[in-house]
């Protein structure tokens, strides 16, 4: 572990000790009003646009310019000739109406935090990793590893997705028009996990928590992933989401099946607590 | 649904949580003190939360779907996932009689919390950034 004590972040408050107690600190007001930005965000116009041509360009070229292009305000940006690079547009914490005209390779678009993304082609592995907020929708198929570990947002594949899909998602919505590969929600913590199609062998394996819908066949459940009814917010939560994209469920909501931890595999030891700390 | 969705809505305003065997065995509260999986109902939306995701581009709450509020220390409280800590809600904020109706206030605060120039993870950016 680094030395934090030579570290500026030690001036910081930032020391080696467990965190526990609470702070204090009051860290904003519950009567603000109107500011919808986080502090280090750039402050984007929507109908401000611009255009990348991403032919000639090494991903670490077309992110900078994604970058630049967001600093000097341009809130509507699309990328043409992406041509299945990989971890394009990472990192993007603002809001922003992006379209990648064409396909993505590996970890693109991850850890995004609010932009709205259309992509028109297919994406590669790990498309949209960690993505904390906003809107994704690819075109076509995607790979395995489609979401790993998202906390936010909505994920929309209209195509097929590979193996593995949502693997540790921790929050949001994973949406798949067609059919989803083997391990699907594995160890899934929370957030919904939907697929149009069918699903492939051990979905939802040792799932935490969380809630798969499926509208096909399942091939197997996993470990601790049990069938529940569906229920009358179940069919209009799905009803408004699948409606917000222009997608249908073959069978009607009401014949989806619903899928939930069986929390048989719940291990729990005394050490959480003085790991929590609470602030305000 | 869930026993401890059918639970009294203050249960872990009113006590400390602990309740079956295994737990006073442990000293916790087993799972999260309140639903994850409660699906948000899109009538009860302040019009502070319709302003924002209106000023996001969102038709719906996105991201916020999964905020709820919880309870820590028998106070009512919302968990910020950037500091990885509770927020408490302000003592003088009265609580409705329903989930759905405290969700919205949770979500509503937060967005205010995460928003706010006082924000912890502004000072870390100070330190730990790479980018301008």
């Amino acid at each position: 572990m680094a030395n934090l004590s030579e570290d500026k972040s030690h001036e910081l408050g930032m020391h080696t000790e467990q965190l526990k107690g609470r702070s204090q600190q009051v860290f904003f007001s519950a009567a603000a009003h109107e500011n919808f930005s986080q502090p280090f965000a750039y402050d984007v116009d929507i109908n401000k646009h611009a255009e990348i041509d991403a032919e000639n360009l090494a991903t670490g070229e077309i992110n900078d310019q994604l970058r630049e292009l967001m600093k000097s305000g341009h809130g509507s940006i699309k990328i043409l000739n992406p041509g299945a690079k990989h971890s394009i547009a990472v990192g993007i914490l603002n809001r922003l109406n992006l379209v990648l005209e064409g396909s993505l390779g590996y970890f693109g678009l991850g850890l995004l935090d609010g932009p709205n993304v259309r992509v028109t082609g297919r994406v590669g592995w790990s498309c949209a990793e960690n993505m904390m907020s906003g809107t994704v929708v690819i075109e076509k198929n995607a790979g395995s590893t489609f979401g790993a570990a998202i906390r936010g947002g909505d994920l929309i594949c209209r195509g097929s997705v590979g193996a593995r899909t949502g693997i540790d998602q921790k929050g949001g919505t994973i949406l798949v028009g067609g059919d989803t590969g083997a391990f699907s929600g594995f160890m899934m913590q929370r957030g919904r996990l939907v697929v149009l199609g069918d699903a492939g062998s051990n979905l939802g394996d040792s799932m935490y928590d969380g809630t798969i819908y499926v509208a096909g066949k399942i091939k197997s459940l996993g470990v601790d992933a049990v069938e529940e009814p569906m229920g009358e917010l179940d069919v209009a939560w799905l009803q408004r989401k699948l409606d917000l994209y222009g997608l249908t469920a073959p069978n009607g909501l009401a014949n989806m099946t619903k899928i939930v931890s069986g929390k048989q595999l719940w291990n729990y030891d005394n050490l959480e607590p003085s790991e929590k700390k609470l602030v305000l | 649904m869930t026993e401890k969705s059918t639970r009294d809505i203050d249960h872990y305003l009113n006590s400390d949580g602990v309740d079956s065997e295994r737990e006073k065995l442990i000293g916790q509260t087993i799972g999260y003190r309140y639903d994850v999986n409660l699906l948000p109902d899109y009538e009860r939306l302040t019009p502070y939360l319709a302003s924002y995701l209106e000023y996001m581009g969102w038709q719906d709450l996105n991201w916020l779907e999964d905020v709820h509020m919880g309870y820590e220390e028998n106070r009512a409280a919302v968990f910020d996932r950037n500091i990885n800590g509770w927020v408490t809600v302000p003592p003088d904020i009265e609580l409705p009689d329903n989930q759905q109706d405290r969700d919205m206030i949770a979500r509503e605060l937060l967005v205010k919390f995460q928003m706010s120039a006082d924000h912890p993870l502004v000072e870390l950016r100070r330190a730990y950034e790479k980018f301008e």
